[in-house]
């Protein structure tokens, strides 16, 4: 039974297009995450300005990304950017948009995070040699944020990948949209392909999310050995 | 030796393929106290570190009340119960207050009665001055007190003998004779056998029986407390003193 | 807008605030003892179960909750095994839940400094005493900011729910757009519900991170 299944991902070109699936969920999550991780940058240092008002309204919008689920904000804006703005993107681009919005929010807060955890006297012993505020965010702070930051920038595009599953729900051409229409078409010959399906689709999120976990997961550690070691 | 509380023959200590100590060998008798002094980085935290098994060495034997350790985790815990350690930063737990933290070895690994400890735990904290501090938390303390507490845990299990790493060298000045007048107590009073690592050399040299003098990771010498301080054997060992203006 | 629209969804749109916050605690409760469970089973680093959690850790971790559940509610059903959409929809959110639960923990005892573990051995801890006094107690309290995050990641992720028909909040909006088009509001009323359940959350989330930053233990 199960083995005559596994043949639906080898009938004709199903199995080409799982991958390309994948591509076009891979390529949206790439494009969102580059761009994304830009502003996100720009955003964290401006947080940690003093401006009462700018650093309210950056509040503001990482409050608003965190505490919408994703697939809400989806909805939102392949809905209303239509409808209020008269802004017309295919799914993609939404999808695109939404991410990379949230995105530049967490990573704000990342970056937020690092930077004001280097120590004071290092602000202090920088500004004592005469930097200006750029050259101490560009020579002391970003620097040492940047070893701290790096694991959490890597669980984040982690989760972005998985996100990147609820594509589907607007209407874009992602994989496991192309899976549930593969299954679809060939479920009376093959009544247990969509185990194979699913089960494809689930193997190859994992096999590009666990690499970059294990990576995280090592930096995090290395830095704790460290941490300890003092 | 009779009175013999513990032997080191022939110790080696590797940290990956880095060789931190050479070949120790020393004994230490009942009520003897050394002090171990050298230059940072000369292995002396390490070396009492491996007293107590906190740290693994590759080669040679502790004899403990002449009974050879073998250095299993589980020897080592029955062992600590008799060997009092106390560290550079307190490290009292902050999640107990001040009595918890010093009840805790005595009722819990040595499972002894708890009124009976606690009557004793107050007599050692009004020993150190601290009665009235049983029960507050650790944040609560200035860094002198916690040294004090932390000595006190230590004593409340009725060690053999003390183990102290560098006990007063993050404390302000003013606290630290606090803290060293307890050791001192420990030695005249209780007849303490105790190994003491320090950069406070009029203390070293009041209450030091013995002296071992370590560089890079070898004993240099091995000296009654009033021939080092007044006349070393080795180069080294006047250097080190001159280096600290004694 | 219209509050007209608004106000006749309201009665809808209860009922799936209702079983989103079941769903959610049900999902929540579970995962928090399955992190517990693999936490503790890899702090004594139980020979071979250790393994067999890592693995699921791992799965569990780098898969997205809506192909967990698309392989519960389609893919099982042809190995013959049924299960309802919302019994589908806990244990997608419980397999996913436990290993973040279980990385939160395990951050927590891991944090707890070397010299407290260190300076517990040498009053004779055993290695049940050293976790039951001392990490343990350290560790709770510094894996709490990780615990509530976790609470709202969860609570966001039963919004995917929603693929397998599960008529939670996400669900109900969706069904009424579909149903009458009025996208606006619903939307509206939708992130209006999260709002009233996830910002007093991320306040306490706030408080509750800045109490265990300053150390505070004790009273």
């Amino acid at each position: 039974m199960a083995h005559s299944g596994i043949n639906v991902l080898f009938e004709g070109t199903n199995f080409t297009r799982l991958l390309l699936g994948m591509w076009t969920t891979f390529k949206i999550a790439a494009i969102a995450i580059v761009i994304g991780l830009i502003i996100g940058i720009i955003l964290g240092i401006l947080r940690t300005f003093h401006n009462k008002l700018l650093r309210f309204v950056l509040r503001i919008y990482l409050e608003f990304f965190r505490i919408v689920p994703t697939v809400v904000l989806l909805f939102l804006f392949y809905y209303i950017l239509p409808r209020q703005l008269n802004l017309h993107m295919p799914g993609t681009q939404v999808a695109m948009l939404v991410f990379a919005l949230w995105v530049a929010a967490e990573m704000s807060d990342i970056v937020r995070g690092a930077l004001i955890s280097v120590p004071i006297h290092q602000r202090e012993s920088g500004l004592a040699i005469g930097l200006t505020r750029y050259q101490l965010y560009r020579y002391v702070l970003v620097p040492q944020a940047v070893s701290l930051e790096l694991p959490a920038t890597i669980n984040l595009i982690t989760r972005v990948i998985k996100t990147t599953s609820l594509l589907m729900l607007i209407s874009v051409m992602d994989v496991v949209n192309i899976g549930q229409q593969i299954v679809e078409a060939n479920n009376q010959k093959y009544p247990t392909g969509v185990f194979w399906i699913y089960g494809l689709i689930f193997l190859l999120y994992f096999l590009i999310d666990y690499p970059l976990s294990w990576w995280a997961g090592r930096l995090e550690k290395k830095r704790l050995e460290q941490a300890n070691g003092e | 030796m009779a009175n013999e509380v513990l032997k080191v023959e022939h110790l080696e200590k590797y940290y990956q393929k880095k060789h931190v100590l050479h070949d120790i060998n020393f004994s230490i008798s009942k009520g003897e106290v050394i002090t171990l002094l050298g230059p940072s980085g000369s292995g002396k935290s390490t070396l009492i570190r491996c007293l107590n098994g906190l740290e693994d060495f590759r080669n040679g034997e502790i004899t403990f009340e002449n009974k050879k350790v073998v250095p299993s985790e589980k020897n080592w815990q029955q062992l600590r119960q008799k060997i009092g350690m106390v560290f550079q930063s307190y490290d009292l737990f902050p999640n107990l207050t001040v009595l918890d933290n010093i009840m805790l070895g005595p009722t819990k690994v040595q499972k002894r009665n708890v009124d009976e400890v606690k009557k004793e735990v107050d007599e050692l904290l009004k020993k150190v001055d601290l009665l009235d501090y049983k029960d507050a938390y650790p944040r609560q303390l200035s860094g002198g007190q916690k040294q004090r507490i932390a000595i006190v845990r230590a004593l409340a299990l009725h060690p053999e003998f003390m183990l102290f790493d560098e006990v007063t060298a993050s404390l302000d000045p003013e606290m630290v004779r606090g803290v060293l007048n307890i050791i001192q107590d420990l030695a005249d009073q209780d007849d303490m056998t105790m190994i003491i690592v320090t950069h406070e050399m009029n203390f070293a040299q009041q209450i030091a029986d013995r002296v071992l003098f370590l560089k890079d990771g070898s004993i240099l010498e091995d000296t009654p407390g009033k021939k080092f301080f007044k006349d070393p054997t080795t180069d080294q060992a006047k250097e080190f003193l001159q280096s600290m203006d004694f | 807008m219209s509050w007209e629209i608004i106000k006749q969804s309201l009665p809808m749109f209860q009922q799936g605030f209702v079983l989103t916050l079941y769903l959610s605690l049900v999902g929540i409760i579970g995962s928090a003892i399955v992190g517990i469970i693999c936490s503790l089973v890899q702090y004594f680093k139980v020979p071979i179960l250790d393994k067999i959690l890592q693995v699921y850790i791992e799965i569990s971790k780098n898969t997205p909750l809506l192909v967990q559940l698309f392989f519960l509610y389609y893919a099982f059903p042809a190995m013959g095994i049924k299960l309802s959409a919302q019994l589908c929809g806990i244990i997608g959110l419980i397999f996913l839940g436990g290993s973040y639960m279980a990385a939160g923990f395990s951050g927590g005892f891991n944090g707890v400094s070397k010299k407290q573990v260190e300076s517990g051995k040498a009053i004779g801890l055993s290695n049940w005493q050293l976790a039951r006094y001392v990490v343990f107690p350290q560790g709770f309290a510094l894996s709490i900011p990780a615990l509530a995050a976790n609470i709202i990641f969860l609570i966001k992720e039963t919004s995917i729910f929603t693929v397998i028909a599960i008529p939670e909040l996400t669900n109900t909006a969706l069904d009424l757009i579909g149903l009458y088009y009025n996208s606006n509001e619903y939307l509206f009323v939708l992130v209006v519900a999260y709002a009233i359940i996830l910002i007093p959350l991320s306040i306490i989330l706030t408080l509750l991170e800045r109490r265990v930053r300053y150390g505070t233990f004790g009273n």
